[in-house]
């Protein structure tokens, strides 16, 4: 391990102000003594788990011979890469720069706009996400009523081709509300009032899927590229998420979509959801929650209603995932799955949240999400507990059995400046 | 009868003949008449403290002759008899725009726009656009029959006219609606002087803050002072008309109680009396707002109801807005019950007496509400003649059928200035009891006018007479029939009795006696039952309801503790509270304190002190760039929950920063998370003064396109550092030389002027006050150190500081320390290179580090973000946690009593469920200077109260009528260093 660092200074040396390179080729191990946690609720102490070309071949409890090149996780943990869904990682780079942000293209009806075709793999983000254990992320569009088309990435490739787990995976809709917060200037107050363009922005969604839908009938096939992209949602090929935190807009919107045949509906939403929990569990749809280090929604709400939210819909039956708002601290995922520990839920089934139950929603558990035989050795190794910042130090991660590099230009700063004052 | 439909005639044609202008050449002949009028038999309120009944009341022109019961009426009299009518003073409207020009619109805020910098009025005003001393009503006035005629019809005979615009309003007038021409319609041209916190129709950009407002304020007062020394070859209306107003009464509109406390500390630096005209929201902090001692204005201001019939709806109401609806009716019961004096004003001119009785209804006496709109008033107005009946008085008064403040009261006739308006007509048969005379038989009857419709019955409860009345003008028929007989009368009224047509049969007659017997002319208190008053929360938050516990001293017992001293962390250790602080730490302490708290597999830390915070705040940055002399302070908001739920995360102090608009920013104010305490009281006794500096991006305006404001470039902001110091120490030497002079010279020489954001900046060079400068970038960070270094002092604290670990060295020399984010970045490109590092490099190198949360939600979790320096820089869990106890102790000057556990020091001390740095600890007991103010053990029981109590007024604003609002999500305001609303986050402009 120090022989490593050692190797990284030395390249970081060289490579500073870059991301880390890619790694391309497999590697191969056997790791045993590990307490690995599956992703699907459960987790084996003293475990044994094999990767061989980039798949797990092994997980469990075997009687093998070590071999000289396997190595002992006595005391330490592996768990799946954690997945970042409905994030614009790859598309905004510096939030103030508006050179550097591609996710919110004009127009309010985008569904054709793709953001695979605009994730940088070359982003100074994805370094920090990885070395906290989050390997795969959504990128998707943002604003406007419709979007425009998310993808699924791995987080270390040469180009968004290689990045590309699952392209246009889902077209992500914003329902609009029926009132809406205008800024007051009169009283300097944010002041609630009727959405006036509500029934107008209902239409325009509602033509949207209304009219692709339609289009289906016809023989030939559509020419029209809005029309087209949203075609593969009636046969579940591509998912819709609908994005609100309002009640009303929620049972409004999945009814809808469940009434024109959307097979594959995702909501994202945070504490708007709350009185309508019943509701989304009757209605089978899974949910992503936005945001839970967030403050409580009214001033007399409970001081924890931010961080209880996915608690109560998990406890409800509804299929969770946790997502985390913004760029600039989404590398913080897996503390905000500690949060929800810290509120009441078992440390496995949080874990879930943001790595199987993360899988089954984006439609990746085939191959990633938890730790099983024939699964993509998409996983890391840390020295404690992952979601509490006490014991998550991630010493090793792979994507797809490819054992990537975690030093990025932060820690090449840190080495540097480490050296420049002689701290050790 | 004839006699005296001749009598109205004349007098109506009187009451609409207009006045002459005794300058004015008359165009015919002139047409004067001084009649005199007597009123008798009315029920009289000559003043709050005097009901007359079946009283007199003469009046000649403009005056009141005399009033009583037994006034002789001189023979040429006209005399009118209101039989079953009341009279009562006219009343005052205390605030009003009646005959004045509007003010401009507000220009709506742009926060990339241009910036206006300087004042948009030409002439020799003050250079603050909102400073519009010298406006005066009376030379804007005209007269305006619609809204005069619309006053009336409310009751109103004498007006109050002020411009609302601007924070210095300059004057109003007093004017009588007596629909004259404007130059007889001034009752006094120079009545008050106004102010407010609002900049209304300003377009110039400071101040844009509520404590920006009232540091011009201050310095304006400040420079009329200096400018009354006349010694100055620099001219100023508006500083001269603040001096020649000086002894007028003083108005100050507020639009919140936290305001109404402000305007009262900051007049009473200048030896100034107000009166405050509130928002009517006095109910929220009634304590608060009678110990300011001053006359209010009040509004009858209601929040309309909102519509939460549906759950969904009702969800997203809180529960103080809720409250709010159901407690601004007690208002002005609040504020009666409290012996504060008020006067009323309409909130809306249409439903005014509507308003007024629903104030009634909720407890408000009539007495007071009749005083709270005349003799309140006038004496507020220091005007004798008003607001009472009494001989001598000027004849403004209101004949009413039925009490004005009931609901069947109505307001017949408004006479403003002795000249009558007729706003109904008074009933032609008044309620009460009436004889019947017959030629054979005398009958008691009792009549009932309600609107128009008459009823009788007979006075006596046995009496099964039935009686019939109908009115067609002024014929009248009466049908009488009992058991014996049918009667028909025809007849005709005259003045409040009927009688028989002369010469036809048979001869009857139907007089009134009396008043019926009804409440006593005692104040009818509320029936309302007083079990329906609200309780109001302190502090007004659902958070509020649960007072919190007094105690101070307990021990608690067999707890780990964090000593954040040499001691290290002890365990199975007891520490013991006495009056708020520590006293004892040890082993197996035995001692007398009631309450011991079992600490068992608990840890007990230091409370934790935010360095960076803009909680609590009614507003956060000004603008200009040079900012020093506003104040935080004037800010806060003690109501604000972000209190509480900072306590829920084991925060007990924090220093409240002026935003980053600014390279000197403003004073920042240093609070004890104190929950249900003042905001003067959330200060922190003795605590040494800090102020917020900033640099780079934000003080550039990088995100605004168009911005002028200087500077632009990071030369440009050392510049401003290097300017400010260099005037400071040249105002110090101005001042110095000045006050060296001997008595003599000094009467000779003008006094240089005080300068408030001079004295700040002076103070920091003089290391008076210290600075906590947002900063991001090595060069910047350097450069204010090397400024600094050539003005002899040192930069307190560096916050942000993300490049900190790039000058680290360079800190540790200059003796400055640190307060960043634990892993913040990429937001802009000035944290580019921000690195989670920083924390753990610069405490390896020796600077002074904390961790700060600039977020109200993330201060929640500081313990979290101090854990994080031990995964990226491996710092060891002590020194972690002092990264957000002992350390902004440190930064802030507080480190002698606080930021560790050590005998002596404040019981701001928390109770952790688990080890503070790992993120499953949460805190369970939060306490302040030894009180408990938050307990987790209680919150089960402290949030179903809540929902108990927000049931209970959806289930109230579902039974009540009346229009509602459509209910929705309130936005909460949510502050950061470039906040200037505070909604930034909702509106796509964050951080």
């Amino acid at each position: 391990m120090k022989y490593l660092i050692m190797i990284l200074t030395l390249i970081s040396t060289i490579s500073i102000a870059l991301s880390p390179q890619p790694i391309t080729e497999m590697t191969d191990a056997v790791y045993h003594n590990a307490t690995v946690h599956i992703g699907n609720g459960k987790v084996m102490e003293g475990a044994t788990l094999v990767i061989e070309k980039g798949r797990i071949s092994r997980i469990g409890y075997y009687k093998m011979s070590w071999q000289k090149s396997d190595i002992d996780l006595k005391g330490k943990h592996i768990y799946p890469g954690f997945i970042l869904p409905v994030t614009n990682i790859g598309l905004n780079e510096i939030g103030a720069v508006k050179a550097t942000i591609d996710d919110n293209e004009v127009g309010q009806m985008n569904p054709n706009v793709r953001a695979i075709v605009a994730y940088n793999t070359d982003s100074e983000l994805p370094p920090t996400l990885k070395y906290n254990g989050v390997l795969l992320a959504q990128t998707t569009p943002q604003g406007g009523l419709v979007s425009g088309l998310s993808s699924i990435v791995q987080l270390d490739a040469w180009n968004w081709q290689d990045a590309a787990v699952v392209t246009d995976d889902a077209v992500h809709v914003n329902w609009p509300s029926i009132m809406q917060a205008k800024f007051d200037f009169a009283t300097f107050t944010m002041k609630t009032e009727k959405n006036k363009k509500y029934s107008q922005q209902l239409n325009q969604i509602k033509s949207l899927f209304d009219d692709a839908k339609m289009s289906l009938q016809k023989s030939s096939n559509p020419m029209n590229l809005k029309l087209g992209a949203v075609i593969p949602v009636f046969s579940g090929q591509r998912k819709v998420y609908i994005h609100t935190d309002d009640a009303k807009a929620i049972i409004a919107s999945i009814n809808y979509f469940q009434e024109v045949g959307v097979k594959n509906i995702v909501l994202v939403t945070a504490q708007g959801s709350e009185p309508v929990i019943g509701f989304i569990k009757q209605s089978g749809v899974a949910v992503i929650v936005s945001s839970t280090h967030d403050l409580p929604q009214r001033s007399d709400s409970s001081v924890d209603s931010g961080y209880t939210m996915a608690n109560k819909l998990h406890n409800a039956g509804v299929l969770v995932a946790l997502a985390y708002p913004g760029i600039m601290s989404s590398r913080n995922l897996a503390f905000t799955a500690g949060t929800l520990v810290s509120y009441g839920m078992e440390k496995e089934q949080a874990l879930q949240l943001i790595t199987g139950n993360t899988a089954k929603i984006l439609g990746i558990d085939k191959d990633y999400g938890t730790l099983e035989a024939g699964k993509s050795a998409t996983l890391i190794i840390t020295d404690g507990d992952a979601l509490d910042m006490r014991g998550n130090k991630v010493l090793e991660a792979y994507i797809d059995g490819r054992k990537i590099n975690l030093q990025g230009r932060q820690q090449e700063l840190n080495q540097r400046y480490l050296q420049k004052y002689g701290i050790k | 009868m004839k006699f005296i439909t001749l009598i109205l005639c004349v007098y109506m044609h009187f009451g609409a003949l207009a006045a002459q202008s005794p300058t004015s050449l008359i165009n015919g002949t002139k047409d004067e008449r001084h009649a005199l009028y007597a009123l008798i038999n009315a029920r009289i309120f000559v003043d709050k403290d005097t009901i007359l009944d079946e009283a007199s009341l003469l009046i000649q022109d403009n005056e009141i002759i005399s009033v009583g019961h037994d006034i002789s009426i001189p023979a040429h009299a006209i005399v009118r008899n209101l039989q079953g009518a009341s009279i009562y003073p006219g009343f005052i409207l205390m605030d009003s725009d009646y005959g004045l020009t509007k003010p401009d619109k507000k220009t709506p805020f742009s926060f990339f726009g241009k910036e206006i910098m300087d004042s948009t009025i030409e002439g020799v005003v003050n250079t603050n656009e909102a400073i519009k001393a010298s406006y005066h009503a009376v030379e804007d006035f005209h007269h305006d029959a619609k809204t005069a005629k619309s006053l009336r019809s409310n009751g109103f005979s004498t007006v109050l006219s002020s411009k609302h615009d601007g924070i210095m309003r300059g004057t109003s007038a007093l004017i009588s609606l007596n629909d004259e021409i404007a130059q007889l319609s001034v009752v006094n041209s120079l009545q008050a002087f106004h102010m407010s916190f609002d900049k209304g129709s300003s377009k110039q950009l400071y101040p844009i803050s509520l404590m920006g407002s009232s540091a011009l304020l201050r310095q304006t007062w400040l420079d009329a002072i200096w400018y009354g020394d006349g010694k100055s070859d620099f001219t100023d209306l508006d500083l001269k008309a603040i001096n020649e107003t000086d002894d007028l009464l003083q108005i100050f509109e507020v639009s919140n109680w936290q305001q109404a406390l402000l305007a009262k500390k900051i007049v009473k630096e200048f030896d100034k009396n107000i009166v405050i005209k509130t928002s009517g929201d006095s109910y929220k902090h009634i304590a608060e707002i009678k110990r300011l001692d001053s006359s209010l204005i009040v509004p009858l201001s209601f929040p309309k109801a909102l519509n939460v019939s549906d759950e969904l709806d009702a969800w997203n109401v809180s529960y103080e807005k809720m409250l709010e609806w159901k407690a601004a009716p007690y208002n002005l019961y609040f504020l009666n019950k409290h012996g504060i004096e008020f006067a009323i004003i309409p909130d809306k001119q249409k439903s005014f007496l509507k308003d007024l009785r629903k104030a009634i209804k909720k407890g408000l006496p009539t007495s007071a509400a009749l005083a709270a709109l005349t003799s309140t008033p006038a004496r507020i107005l220091n005007n004798s003649k008003l607001g009472h009946l009494n001989s001598g008085a000027s004849a403004n008064f209101i004949i009413t059928n039925g009490d004005i403040f009931s609901k069947d009261g109505m307001i017949a006739e408004n006479w403003v200035a002795g000249k009558r308006f007729v706003i109904n007509e008074l009933p032609q048969l008044a309620s009460g009891y009436y004889q019947l005379i017959l030629p054979d038989k005398t009958r008691q009857i009792e009549l009932k006018n309600t609107a128009g419709k008459i009823k009788l019955k007979g006075k006596d409860k046995e009496s099964k007479t039935k009686y019939k009345v109908k009115l067609n003008s002024e014929f009248v028929t009466v049908e009488v029939k009992d058991k014996d007989e049918s009667i028909k009368l025809l007849g005709l009224i005259d003045n409040n009795s009927i009688h028989n047509i002369a010469g036809q049969h048979p001869e009857w007659k139907m007089a009134r006696v009396s008043d019926s017997k009804k409440e006593t002319i005692k104040d009818k208190l509320a029936k309302e039952d007083k079990s329906q008053v609200p309780l109001i929360p302190n502090p007004f938050s659902a958070y509020g309801i649960q007072q919190p516990s007094k105690a101070e001293s307990f021990l608690i017992s067999n707890t780990t503790v964090w000593t954040n001293e040499d001691e290290g962390i002890l365990t199975g250790t007891d520490v013991l509270v006495k009056n708020g602080k520590i006293v004892k730490i040890g082993k197996n302490i035995t001692s007398k304190v009631e309450n011991t708290i079992d600490g068992t597999d608990m840890h007990l830390t230091a409370g934790i002190i935010d360095e960076h915070s803009h909680i609590a705040l009614l507003s956060v940055n000004d603008i200009a760039v040079n900012s020093s002399m506003v104040r935080m302070e004037d800010a806060l908001d003690s109501d604000s929950v972000n209190i509480y739920r900072n306590l829920a995360g084991g925060v007990t102090a924090a220093q409240l920063l002026h935003g980053s608009a600014n390279p000197l920013g403003g004073q920042s104010a240093l609070i004890k998370m104190r929950w249900g305490a003042t905001s003067d009281e959330l200060l922190i006794e003795n605590s040494d003064p800090f102020i917020k500096f900033a640099l780079g991006e934000n003080v550039k305006r990088s995100r605004s396109q168009q911005s002028i404001r200087y500077p632009l470039t990071r030369m440009g902001v050392e510049q401003v550092y290097r300017d400010a110091f260099t005037n400071a120490l040249s105002y110090e030497k101005e001042w110095n030389d000045y006050n060296n002079l001997s008595k003599r010279a000094k009467k000779k020489t003008s006094a240089p002027r005080r300068d408030l954001m001079l004295d700040a900046t002076l103070q920091i060079i003089n290391k008076e006050r210290f600075v906590s400068c947002h900063s991001y970038v090595q060069s910047e960070i350097n450069m204010l150190m090397k400024v600094a270094d050539d003005f002899n002092f040192s930069i307190n604290t560096f916050t942000h500081i993300l490049e900190g670990y790039k000058v680290a060295d360079k800190m540790l020399e200059h003796g400055a320390g640190a307060s960043t984010f634990a892993d913040w970045w990429t937001y802009k490109w000035e944290v580019n290179y921000a690195i989670p590092y920083n924390a753990s490099i610069m405490t390896n190198v020796g600077v002074t580090t904390a961790i700060n949360s600039d977020s109200a939600e993330m201060s929640r979790r500081l313990n979290q973000e101090a854990a994080k320096s031990m995964k990226y820089g491996n710092l060891t869990e002590e020194q972690a946690l002092k990264l957000v106890t002992l350390n902004p102790a440190k930064l802030l000057h507080l480190d002698d009593r606080m930021g560790s556990i050590k005998v002596g020091k404040d019981a701001d001390i928390v109770l952790w469920s688990n080890n503070p740095l790992s993120i499953y600890a949460k805190a369970t007991k939060t306490f302040v200077d030894g009180k408990l103010l938050y307990d987790r053990d209680r919150q089960v029981e402290i949030e179903n109260q809540i929902a108990e109590a927000r049931n209970e007024l959806i289930k109230a604003l579902n039974q009540s009528d009346g229009p509602k609002m459509p209910a929705s999500m309130e936005p909460s305001k949510q502050m950061h260093c470039d906040s200037l609303t505070g909604y930034e986050y909702l509106l796509g402009e964050v951080k």
